[in-house]
């Protein structure tokens, strides 16, 4: 089973009150524990297969070495019976057996160490998959748990004090309206200070003499002046 | 990183928020540290940011279900599963009887990441509950 069944059956069985665990603390230390275990054995196991790995390249050199000499002393054999030195030729097929012999002994060295690094890597592949997945499930106990007792620390904190959490819409609307009140505001404060460039841009204007002039008694003298 | 390196970063922005936003931290004590982050003018809906081994958690309250129109529950599951791709940088989730929206991010992230996060998740969450307060009571 895994551990996020182990966590879902907490939740349904209503482990989530404050203070009580998903997975006991005891447990989660184990767990930790077998988590480092597999990590010595990853690295471990790492290890000897570098080993086996130079031993079966050591072994595969070898038996290059032996098949090439095998095959010069089978020459030797040949030349010898070619020119009828039947003793020589004893000696060299003596030598040749005893080459053969040790052919075979490094070949099946070889085999063993090609199996045993196919093995190691398996194993290797196999630790490293368990490992992510151990640490997986670590991690989301871990995170139930500190998720648990920050729910814990923030209900806690605000039991205790004065505020208190609104409901969804109440809050919504409240921030909604301060919203408003802001845009509003900013709205009334634009507009005051439009009017206010707009004055003071007339007031230069008429100080200059531009634009429309005030009616004073001269103007209106003149006005009826020029009627007539 | 902790909860007081990202109060720190928050509390000094003032006017350099990369996000339009203010924000005032508030740590709250407690077997777990958290962090209360009032953004200024939301005050009702703040975000509460705790860090684990390896993620910052940002989560911010939606709604108990108390609030929620029990005839229309599964409705309003469907459209959370709907809207959870779709939401950016936050999904939804269920705490005790508490539904939230929050944002899980890795303990490497700059601050600037902290701070979009937290600024992300606070729209979300006016747009959710402006959004589903047809599944409300």
């Amino acid at each position: 089973m895994g551990i996020l069944n182990k966590i879902i059956t907490a939740f349904r069985g209503g482990a989530t009150e404050v203070g009580q665990s998903i997975v006991d603390a005891n447990s989660t230390r184990i767990f930790e524990q077998e988590i480092r275990d597999a990590e010595n054995h990853l690295t471990k196991a790492k290890r000897e297969l570098t080993d086996v790995m130079a031993k079966e390249m050591q072994a595969s050199r070898e038996v290059d070495r032996l098949k090439r000499s095998i095959s010069e002393h089978e020459g030797y054999a040949t030349q010898a019976l070619e020119k009828e030195n039947e003793a020589l030729a004893m000696e060299v097929a003596e030598k040749i057996s005893q080459l053969d012999q040790e052919l075979a002994e490094q070949q099946s060295a070889n085999t063993n160490f090609t199996a045993h690094a196919t093995r190691l890597k398996e194993l290797v592949r196999k630790t490293e998959r368990q490992l992510t997945d151990y640490q997986r499930q670590l991690s989301m106990v871990k995170t139930t748990e500190s998720v648990q007792k920050a729910t814990a620390s923030i209900t806690d904190s605000f039991a205790g004090s004065s505020s208190k959490l609104l409901n969804a819409k109440d809050s919504l609307e409240s921030i909604k309206a301060r919203q408003q009140q802001f845009d509003d505001r900013l709205v009334a404060a634009e507009q005051l200070a439009d009017e206010n460039s707009d004055k003071s841009l007339h007031d230069k204007l008429a100080q200059a003499g531009i634009g429309e002039q005030k009616s004073n008694a001269n103007a209106v003298l003149d006005r009826l002046k020029a009627r007539k | 990183m902790n909860i007081h390196t990202i109060a720190n970063h928050l509390n000094d922005l003032c006017d350099k928020s990369h996000t339009g936003l203010q924000f005032d931290c508030y740590p709250i004590n407690g077997e777990v540290e958290v962090l209360q982050v009032n953004i200024v003018g939301r005050e009702e809906i703040p975000v509460f940011v705790s860090v684990t081994e390896n993620q910052v958690l940002c989560i911010s309250y939606l709604w108990g279900e108390d609030e929620v129109n029990q005839e229309r529950r599964l409705e309003m599951f469907e459209t959370m599963l709907e809207l959870n791709i779709p939401m950016p940088l936050s999904s939804f989730a269920k705490i005790d009887d508490k539904y939230v929206v929050y944002g899980a991010l890795s303990v490497q992230s700059e601050m600037q990441e902290i701070e979009l996060e937290l600024s992300v998740l606070s729209d979300n969450c006016l747009e959710v509950i402006d959004e589903m307060a047809d599944f409300l009571k």
